[in-house]
């Protein structure tokens, strides 16, 4: 039934390697090139809805599949192998199905670029690692995955390589992400380790991991704690957040596409997806589960602060990421793992939406400036204004999927992060501080992103005059991709209604739940029955929390547009600092940055050039000096030879002869 | 009465003569001629010795060294013919190619 999961991961491969060795000497042609990257992935697209409709209706959840052996030693097995359950059906479903859409996306955005070859290679290539990734039976599979979206990462962020600042974020990215996978390496080797030590068993395989974990390890234990913890650093660096999240605003140097599908839809939520896939062992572990919703609340309202203050549109909606991505680990961390994933789902829709609309927008006015010979930013929003007449569609979807992650009721947004705030509220492990920097952070989301709204789609277009006129709504292969993300923004949330509301409409259950309860439903966090009026009380504050950013974002940028102004003047300091990211980067440059490049400096001049290469030529100078001093020995005259050989005989003889 | 210490005494002197004209001339077709008499210098104790103490293995030794000295004899003229038509000399001296 199940044993051509294969095929999943197999379709982008295959068009990867095809685009990759034939794109740029027998392709050529723009139009057959992203038609075989968006074919590739929408078959596996098409195999994923076959598996996934199939899951949903059959009885036994969870169905593996192995291809072949690949590493045998001793008692240790690793196989090929993929495993679907609920959860994976449902990422599989994300990223091939975002994925499709921003791969026919990308065939217009990317028209007449160098090297159209090679972006739909890597965009095939990251398709591939990233379904390795969730697919994957055991933790070394995945693990394949994990570095395999790290090096598309890298390859897509550096795809403008002759521009010194997108190969600085390249290697950003990668160096910080190789950061957190140390960390997730040595706590996979922690728990591989001391599970086989006391059962016998060494197996890296999720299914087994989690069956054995409960029964070999002490919950709430020192190794299962530590080994939790050094996982959650894997997961920061992947999913950007604190303290590794500095990478994913520079990664905006890539192709928009790229930011949507990589940095937003699919590979930043690697992190979560594994926090989910091994919630058994982290259930054992509450202080690791109380970092974690603490740091995913901290990045949600730090990464919104910085979002106040950006110009960038791209780089508003990267720390909207961020922040979002906080709203995840928050509720990883209050045990609502269930809400984790179903924000992790709507935000695949509404940010890439975003993401793709903001391409749209930065698309038409660079192609205006470029044709006036202006080098204004296309990126900057200052340059933009007023364009919700000019592209119509693009405006549409923008302002559809900003209401959706602004929370306002009836937007998919709304749902999830509603049954995020009310678990980090409600939820054994959670609180009411968790909550409230929620809240906040929800309202600081909302007025960022309509501060975003208004500066670019409202009011005066403050694009330079000689250019105004030559902007135009996106083609048709751009705004299909919208249009369908928009509507999955909007009716996306409606798998998940949280059962107050599903009651008021006449018992609608939460399909979500239902859904993931075989993979979550054993650690899930329990809320205890009767609350129903705090709940609805709590959601009538976090929208009117979400209709005050808005209503923020109106007084500031429509009715007084000189206001904003005033404000930054009146807080200069304070404006500055969050301008400037609160200074992170230039601390870690400060504090790790620079030690680094300084003890590798250290140990350039200070040790390799003086002691490896002292030793080594100071040995061949020894060689060289003691053949220099031999060298009056070799005259080339006969005589003296013939004469040391008598010599030596004589005194050879003389020493047997006296002895 | 001639003992076997005359003929070793006789070699010795032979060999030392050998010796000292291998170190001390020039021509090589000179220093050739020295090492035969070397050989020979040795050929004759082999025989002294064989004959005094009864052994004929010294006399096979002998029958060998005669027949390597032919081939070095072969040799080493080829060897000089084609240096002195490089040099146009068998002077030693400027036998030094092999200086670095």
């Amino acid at each position: 039934m199940y044993d051509k999961l294969w095929l999943i991961p197999f379709f982008p491969l295959v068009g990867a390697v095809i685009n990759g060795l034939l794109g740029k000497k027998v392709l050529k042609n723009e139009k057959v090139i992203g038609g075989l990257g968006t074919l590739a992935i929408f078959a596996s697209f098409l195999v994923s809805c076959t598996y996934f409709f199939r899951l949903l209706n059959d009885p036994i959840k969870t169905h593996e599949q192995v291809i072949g052996s690949w590493i045998s030693v001793g008692n240790l097995q690793i196989d090929w192998g993929f495993l679907l359950d609920p959860l994976s059906a449902l990422m599989i479903m994300v990223v091939t199905g975002v994925g499709s859409l921003i791969h026919l996306y990308s065939i217009g955005y990317m028209h007449g670029e160098v090297g159209y070859y090679r972006f739909f290679s890597y965009l095939n290539l990251f398709c591939f690692s990233m379904l390795m990734l969730v697919l994957g039976n055991n933790a070394l599979v995945m693990f394949v995955g994990w570095e395999g979206v790290g090096l598309c990462s890298y390859l897509l962020i550096g795809y403008y390589f002759h521009k010194r600042s997108a190969g600085d974020a390249a290697k950003k990215a990668f160096v910080v992400n190789r950061i957190g996978d140390f960390g997730f390496l040595i706590g996979l080797f922690l728990l591989f380790w001391t599970i086989g030590e006391s059962s016998g068993i060494y197996t890296i395989d999720f299914l087994e991991m989690s069956k054995l974990a409960p029964l070999h390890l002490e919950a709430g234990g020192l190794i299962v704690t530590i080994a939790t913890l050094c996982l959650f650093l894997g997961a920061t660096g992947k999913s950007a957040q604190i303290p590794l999240f500095t990478w994913l605003p520079d990664a905006m140097e890539g192709p928009t596409p790229v930011s949507a599908l990589i940095h937003a839809a699919t590979m930043v939520t690697a992190g979560v997806y594994m926090i989910g896939r091994l919630n058994v062992v982290f259930y054992m572990a509450p202080e690791t589960m109380m970092v974690i919703a603490i740091i995913g609340a901290a990045t949600a309202i730090f990464a919104a602060t910085i979002g106040l203050a950006q110009n960038d549109i791209k780089r508003v909606l990267a720390y909207s990421t961020v922040s979002q991505l906080g709203y995840m680990f928050l509720a990883m961390g209050v045990g609502a793992f269930t809400a984790g994933i179903f924000h992790l789902m709507t935000h695949a829709f509404f940010k890439a939406c975003l993401f793709l609309g903001s391409g749209s927008v930065i698309h038409a006015v660079h192609h205006a400036l470029h044709k006036a010979h202006i080098e204004d930013d296309p990126q900057d929003m200052r340059n933009m204004g007023g364009l919700r007449k000019k592209m119509p569609i693009t405006f549409i979807t923008f302002l559809v999927s900003t209401i959706a992650i602004s929370g306002i009721p009836m937007f998919s947004g709304f749902f999830s992060k509603d049954e995020i705030l009310w678990y980090a509220f409600a939820s054994p492990q959670g609180s009411v501080w968790l909550w409230l920097v929620g809240a906040v952070a929800a309202g600081l989301t909302a007025f960022y992103m309509f501060r975003l709204v208004f500066m670019t789609f409202f009011g005066e277009q403050r694009t330079d005059a000689r250019a105004k006129d030559d902007i135009h709504e996106s083609p048709a292969v751009v705004t299909i991709p919208l249009i369908v993300l928009g509507v999955l923004a909007i009716v996306g949330g409606y798998v998940g209604i949280p059962h107050v509301i599903g009651n008021v409409f006449g018992h609608i259950p939460n399909y979500l739940h239902g859904f993931l309860q075989p993979v979550f439903g054993a650690t899930e966090a329990q809320i205890a029955h009767g609350q129903e009026a705090a709940e609805w009380g709590l959601m009538g504050v976090s929208v009117g929390i979400a209709v005050v950013g808005i209503f923020g974002a109106w007084v500031m940028y429509i009715k007084n547009p000189e206001l904003p102004a005033r404000v930054t003047s009146a807080v200069s300091g304070l404006y500055r600092t969050v301008f400037n990211k609160w200074y992170v980067d230039e601390i870690y440059d400060a504090l790790f940055v620079n030690p680094c490049k300084r003890l590798g400096t250290f140990l350039w001049r200070g040790f390799d050039v003086v002691v490896v290469d002292g030793v080594v030529n100071g040995l061949g100078k020894l060689t060289r000096g003691v053949g220099q001093g031999l060298s009056w020995l070799h005259t080339g005259m006969v005589h003296n030879y013939a004469m040391s050989m008598v010599l030596g005989v004589v005194v050879i003889v003389g020493i047997y002869v006296f002895k | 009465m001639i003992t076997v210490h005359h003929f070793l005494t006789l070699s010795a002197i032979l060999f030392s003569i050998g010796t000292f004209g291998v170190l001390t001339r020039r021509n090589a077709i000179v220093i050739f001629m020295c090492i035969e008499l070397m050989l020979n210098a040795v050929n004759l104790t082999f025989i002294a010795l064989s004959h005094h103490l009864g052994n004929i293995d010294g006399q096979v030794f002998v029958f060998f060294i005669m027949a390597v000295a032919a081939a070095e004899a072969a040799v080493g003229l080829a060897l000089m013919i084609a240096f002195f038509r490089n040099r146009e000399s068998i002077d030693v001296d400027e036998l030094n190619l092999f200086k670095w």
